[in-house]
């Protein structure tokens, strides 16, 4: 049986959506699964809306396209739910039943009753991710908060490790380079400059998104039998 | 063999952009040949490349994979517009002619002229390739609808966009819907691999002695030229032989048997056309000819269709291009949800696979027919071809266009609803066959 996640991340431009995108599946793939990304936007600016799309399963595939009916929705920003900055409103329309929403926010967010009553219907999981304070507290700045991301969905989904994660993260700022745009290059090297040197940067990388990882173990987010790794778990060993 | 190609020596060396002064050849010096490589190719049999040749498999888009083809095919002309929103295709044909693996290559000035100017180039002799997409293509039909009564040899590739305003990117296939009628072979690519394969084997079906006739291969643009899959190709130091034009069922342009001489042929002429009698059986041996290329694709792209899972199964999905992806995931949820569902890929759309329809379809309770447009012109095709064949209910539909995607549980709901008569949310009744209401039934046949 094949073990398969859709994946929606939806952010502001700025934020690495797309880079976090390709980091966690470079990692998947590390890892011996398959995956593929769709990234989506529009003009390259800060704070518009950009989605991307990450296809993970451990066989291989074809589907292409747009994600309209996500198993797990990652919202990088609190605005995208609170100023509507996507191109997918509500933040959780098209959510699979007993879907994860990962959302980063400092606690909490409240949501009018409708979206409330709407959530519960779907039981859907919300799990609210300090991501930026995170990427603050450990690297010091909050340009790692895709990293912090990414190092939660992959202790959720299970379907990828800390080792393939690393890797990956090596490989997209030292190995040949996906350069997804103009802009991206620009900003890569701004980061660069904050970081001085690219190991501190790979280090500091690193350490979010291994804060991240236990942030959500710590959590419970990836115990309990409804946990998507321990499905991942317990399909692979069935 | 390589020793006994004669140096090449081009028509038009590329003078000076100003002056247009042609510019001395470099000195020779230590430097490296840019044509060293394409030079060094050698040619081999198209069974050897096809079925023999081992393969190593890259991660590239779309657009690289034809590319790729283009490299190993043995081109002489390459036309290009480069229009937006199309493709890099033609772009990346341009560097291929740069490293000298195509021999002629330039910018027409639209595709009206281009497509003209492929025309002219094939009727010299020469294998000749181009690219267009969505707009582009309908502004080149005219000269494209002439290619197959002209019976010119040549690989076109439709990397499908919308057409009608307000534009858009993204793919929707209605373009297709206008190569169908022209006279044409025409494929219709799934995938980075399917690309590759139908450019390089359009090349040597269209040149067929009994074929002689223009290849449309049809990709649904963005989906597949933008984004990266696998594809395994053969090693580039190898080439498919080249065009011999005089194996072709016309004859070539030479400055002995003019172009003009058909009309100017007193049995041909009546006034000043063609007379309707020799018009008509002309137009019959086009699509005589379109029915004879179906031996060639069964034997160098295993069939017309790609059949999976169909013994037993109750329910088909039947698709063709990026359909066909999205309808093998559909195939997988209905697995998982316990709905036994086979898969049929159409390869080719003309000459189409009606036997094999006629076959597969025999049995099947349920046929869905996932489509990238709005007027579902596969559906059509399929409905017209298993009447009275089969007694399936075949839902025209679900359809996604103006550069949606076609999420794979629309597909699903749609096996779902046609098993429960549930009411689709997507597709009308009125687009759906074999159901007990008549009107819905004539109103879908008015259609046809």
């Amino acid at each position: 049986m094949a073990i398969r996640y859709n994946i929606r991340m939806a952010g502001v431009g700025g934020q690495g959506v797309v880079t976090g995108s390709h980091i966690f599946s470079t990692a998947v793939i590390n890892a011996g699964g398959e995956s593929t990304i769709v990234p989506f936007y529009g003009s390259e600016k800060r704070m518009a809306p950009v989605e991307s799309y990450v296809r993970v399963s451990n066989e291989p595939i074809y589907e292409i396209g747009e994600i309209t009916f996500p198993h797990i929705i990652m919202i990088y920003h609190p605005q995208v739910i609170t100023h509507g900055k996507s191109y997918t409103n509500p933040f959780y329309f098209g959510l699979k039943q007993n879907g994860v929403a990962l959302i980063n926010n400092n606690g909490p967010m409240k949501f009018d009753s409708d979206q409330e009553a709407e959530l519960k219907a779907l039981n859907a999981k919300l799990y609210f991710l300090p991501a930026t304070q995170l990427s603050l507290d450990v690297a010091g700045m909050d340009l790692a908060t895709n990293m912090a991301m990414v190092g939660a969905i992959g202790a959720i989904t299970g379907l990828t490790n800390l080792e393939a994660l690393g890797t990956a993260v090596k490989d997209r700022f030292l190995g040949k380079g996906f350069v997804v745009s103009g802009g991206t290059a620009a900003l890569d090297s701004v980061v660069e400059r904050k970081f001085k040197k690219k190991q501190e940067l790979i280090d500091k990388n690193l350490a979010v998104v291994k804060a991240a990882w236990d942030y959500a173990v710590e959590n419970g987010w990836t115990a309990g039998a409804s946990s998507m790794a321990d499905q991942t778990k317990a399909k692979a060993m069935a | 063999m390589s020793e006994a190609v004669e140096a090449e020596v081009k028509t038009n060396p590329q003078g000076d952009p100003v002056s247009s002064a042609p510019v001395a050849p470099p000195a020779a010096s230590g430097r490296k040949d840019p044509h060293g490589d394409a030079k060094k190719q050698r040619e081999v049999t198209a069974d050897h490349m096809f079925f023999e040749a081992p393969r190593e498999r890259e991660f590239i888009t779309g657009s690289e994979a034809a590319k790729e083809a283009v490299r190993r095919s043995n081109v002489d002309v390459a036309i290009a517009y480069p229009i937006t929103p199309q493709s890099e295709t033609m772009q990346l044909i341009g560097v291929l002619y740069g490293e000298g693996y195509v021999k002629e290559y330039y910018r027409g000035e639209e595709e009206y002229g281009v497509m003209s100017a492929i025309a002219g180039a094939s009727r010299a002799g020469v294998r000749c390739f181009t690219a267009t997409a969505g707009p582009g293509t309908l502004r080149g039909i005219e000269p494209i609808a002439s290619w197959p009564g002209h019976r010119l040899p040549a690989v076109a590739m439709f990397t499908c966009r919308v057409v009608n305003a307000p534009l858009a990117i993204q793919p929707d296939n209605i373009e297709i819907a206008y190569l169908l009628n022209c006279g044409m072979i025409v494929f219709h690519a799934e995938n980075q691999q399917d690309l590759f394969d139908y450019i390089m084997k359009g090349f040597i079906i269209s040149e067929k002695n009994d074929v002689t006739l223009p290849v449309g291969v049809a990709c649904d643009g963005f989906f597949v030229t933008h984004a990266r899959g696998y594809c395994s190709m053969q090693d580039r130091s190898m080439k498919l032989p080249a065009r011999d034009p005089y194996r072709g069922a016309v004859p070539v342009l030479d400055a002995e048997n003019p172009p003009a001489r058909l009309s100017r042929d007193a049995p041909v002429q009546k006034s000043n056309f063609m007379a309707y009698n020799i018009h008509g059986v002309w137009q019959q041996e086009v699509w005589a000819a379109v029915e004879r290329s179906r031996k060639y694709i069964d034997y160098y792209m295993e069939g017309l269709v790609e059949a999976q899972n169909v013994e037993g199964a109750d329910v088909l999905i039947i698709a063709s291009g990026s359909a066909a992806a999205q309808s093998r995931e559909a195939v997988r949820l209905c697995t998982e949800k316990g709905i036994q569902a086979g898969f049929i890929k159409i390869r080719s759309l003309r000459p189409f696979p009606t036997n094999e329809l006629r076959q597969l379809c025999a049995k099947a309770k349920l046929i869905v027919i996932p489509e990238f447009n709005y007027v579902g012109w596969l559906a059509k095709d399929v409905a017209t071809a298993i009447y009275g064949f089969s007694k399936a209910k075949v839902v025209a539909g679900p359809h996604v266009y103006g550069g949606m995607s076609m999420p794979v549980e629309m597909i699903v709901d749609e096996v779902e609803c046609g098993l429960t008569g549930k009411k689709s949310h997507t597709v009308p009744e009125s687009h759906i066959m074999g159901t007990v209401d008549p009107a819905a039934m004539a109103q879908f046949m008015k259609s046809i």
